[in-house]
């Protein structure tokens, strides 16, 4: 069985993106994308889970009953959470207590449970690997995008705090937008990540929307040039 | 003769939106004048830029959302947000404060809902909610009134020329320390240890200066008689803003005097007749009932009351209106008048005995 590539890669990233598409594991979403860095750290930490808990439970989907699957994916998930929660303990300390909560709660990040029940049980390995990894990909990507927004409007710098995840080097990425920005902290708040997410959420329609119209602009000119040509032919 | 037949009612623009918005923007007038006399030019300046930033805005997304802009902006509706916004923000509120507030109010809980009459919420309020979460250095920055900031005599307001330097930016806010302070609410609640009483005699601002918030809720009264006798609206919220605020702060004033203000303070500083006026009477976002009306005046005032006290803003009429905002459809559910010749409306969930 071939494994549908560019379908699976286009799912993660565009069509079926886990949090403009399907809205799942909204809650961290909106809770730490503050600031580019938080984004970040949770992205990765999302997808290494995706990633381990789609290559374990697609390995294992042949030895796991239908009816108590849902347990099994749990504890595994959370497996993979807790050695992250370590992980980031030991290497990214402050992150993790920026992160807090955040961090144990990806157990229940429906994301990743929809992917596990959706796609790793039914698949080979290898696309479940894909899948995981695009989908974390396109759950992060969101993150980032909202953080950025948040952390430019709210605090009018990009890149802040990015030592907290890359080391000391990474101090001077930070990117001061505005000087002396008193801070717009509505961005910050949890309210503006819920209109930040709406209005991120218009804008993939949109262009839905425009895509939709240039394909369906190119598709009725190929019925007449098969009329034209059976004419001339 | 009449070449045209057309059938009844033959009352005909009685109730345009755009006549009742004209008359809310006249009846904001004795508001507006008391507001410049007691503050200075602040708030005219501010009504102008925000009535301009509004119109602007509104220009702009009737043309994204291809509606005939000349039609929707002839009914005034972004003006008279513009201008309650305005009303209530501080007078020497930076541009750029009216410029997120308006563009909030009309963008964004206007026509991202939907647009005049799909709103949830009073988008005055939303935006000056926002703004007071936002910016809480800005929004608490309020003026003085004239006759506490020391001058030789008679109208010692900032001139019109640096007022609109301090709102655009050209001259540094220290300049207007002299001219500004806390309001009554703001200085009621951090009085540090005194009571009431005390309180009363020592803070400037309430021993002298309450007299200017008095006078412009009365100025806010005018208005709103004046468009409850022009039958703008009926008096069932406003009258139950005011009533059960008034209830509450009696009772918990009798109980103890030294710790809660006096209903008469509650009543007149502050936002609370422009709010029970001017926004609790917005038909989109309001209750629709008169019943339902009362209800809705009836949360209003105790929310107000309840924040006031115990909450962590100083004035809480924004808070209160969009909370009963969001009760709103509940209230319009459990209050619907009864059709002549027709049994009590079913109330309640389907199936109740």
């Amino acid at each position: 069985m071939s494994v549908d590539v560019k379908k699976i890669t286009l799912d993660g990233l565009w069509t079926n993106n886990p949090a403009l598409v399907q809205l799942l594991g909204l809650c961290p979403l909106l809770a730490v994308t503050g600031s580019v860095v938080n984004a970040i750290g949770l992205g990765l930490a999302s997808t290494i889970v995706l990633l381990g808990s789609n290559l374990t439970i697609s390995a294992f989907r042949k030895f796991v009953p239908g009816s108590v699957r849902l347990p099994i994916f749990v504890m595994i998930i959370a497996s993979f959470v807790t050695a992250i929660e370590l992980l980031m303990q030991a290497f990214t300390y402050e992150l993790y207590q920026i992160l807090g909560i955040f961090i144990p709660l990806i157990v229940t990040n429906c994301a990743i449970m929809g992917r596990a029940d959706a796609f790793a049980s039914k698949n080979p390995v290898s696309a479940s690997l894909l899948d995981g990894l695009m989908m974390g990909l396109g759950f992060s990507a969101v993150l980032i995008v909202l953080g950025a927004m948040r952390e430019a409007l709210g605090s009018g710098t990009l890149f802040a705090d990015m030592q907290l995840l890359f080391g000391a080097g990474a101090q001077s990425w930070k990117i001061v937008l505005v000087d002396d920005y008193s801070g717009f902290l509505f961005a910050v708040l949890p309210p503006g990540a819920f209109v930040g997410m709406g209005l991120l959420i218009a804008l993939k329609n949109i262009i839905d929307g425009k895509l939709e119209e240039r394909r369906k602009r190119l598709t009725p000119a190929e019925p007449k040039d098969i009329q034209r040509a059976r004419v001339t032919g | 003769m009449a070449l045209i037949r057309s059938s009844s009612p033959h009352l005909h623009k009685m109730n345009q939106t755009g006549r009742v918005m004209r008359l809310v923007l006249l009846a904001t007038l004795p508001g507006l004048a008391a507001m410049t006399f007691f503050f200075g030019w602040g708030t005219l300046i501010n009504i102008i830029w925000a009535s301009l930033l509004a119109v602007g805005f509104e220009a702009a997304i009737m043309k994204l959302r291809n509606r005939p802009i000349r039609f929707y902006l002839s009914d005034y509706s972004a003006v008279v947000t513009a201008v309650l916004l305005a009303l209530a923000l501080p007078p020497f509120a930076a541009w750029w404060v009216t410029l997120v507030g308006v563009f909030v109010a009309i963008v964004i809980a206007k026509h991202l809902y939907g647009g005049l009459g799909q709103n949830p919420f009073n988008p005055a309020m939303v935006a000056y909610a926002l703004l007071l979460v936002s910016f809480p250095v800005e929004m608490t920055r309020w003026t003085e009134p004239f006759v506490l900031v020391s001058a030789d005599s008679g109208w010692s307001v900032l001139s019109f020329v640096d007022t609109l330097k301090v709102i655009f930016g050209g001259i540094d806010t220290s300049v207007i320390d002299s001219y500004t302070g806390a309001t009554p609410l703001d200085a009621l609640r951090h009085r540090g240890g005194l009571t009431t009483e005390e309180a009363w005699r020592q803070v400037p601002v309430l021993a002298d200066g309450i007299g200017a918030w008095h006078a412009v809720s009365a100025a806010y009264v005018m208005g709103g008689v004046f468009l409850l006798y022009k039958k703008i609206f009926t008096w069932h919220a406003p009258v139950s803003v005011l009533g059960s605020l008034a209830v509450l702060s009696t009772l918990f004033f009798i109980v103890e005097p030294d710790y809660f203000a006096d209903p008469f303070f509650h009543l007149t500083v502050g936002g609370t007749m422009l709010g029970a006026f001017f926004i609790a009477t917005d038909p989109v976002s309001s209750a629709t009932s008169n019943k339902g009306k009362i209800w809705f005046g009836l949360g209003i005032g105790t929310l107000i009351f309840v924040i006031r006290t115990w909450g962590g803003y100083p004035d809480a009429v924004a808070f209160a209106v969009l909370l009963m905002n969001l009760s709103a459809p509940f209230i319009d559910q459990y209050t619907q008048p009864r059709t002549y010749g027709h049994a009590k409306a079913k109330r309640g969930l389907k199936g109740d005995a």
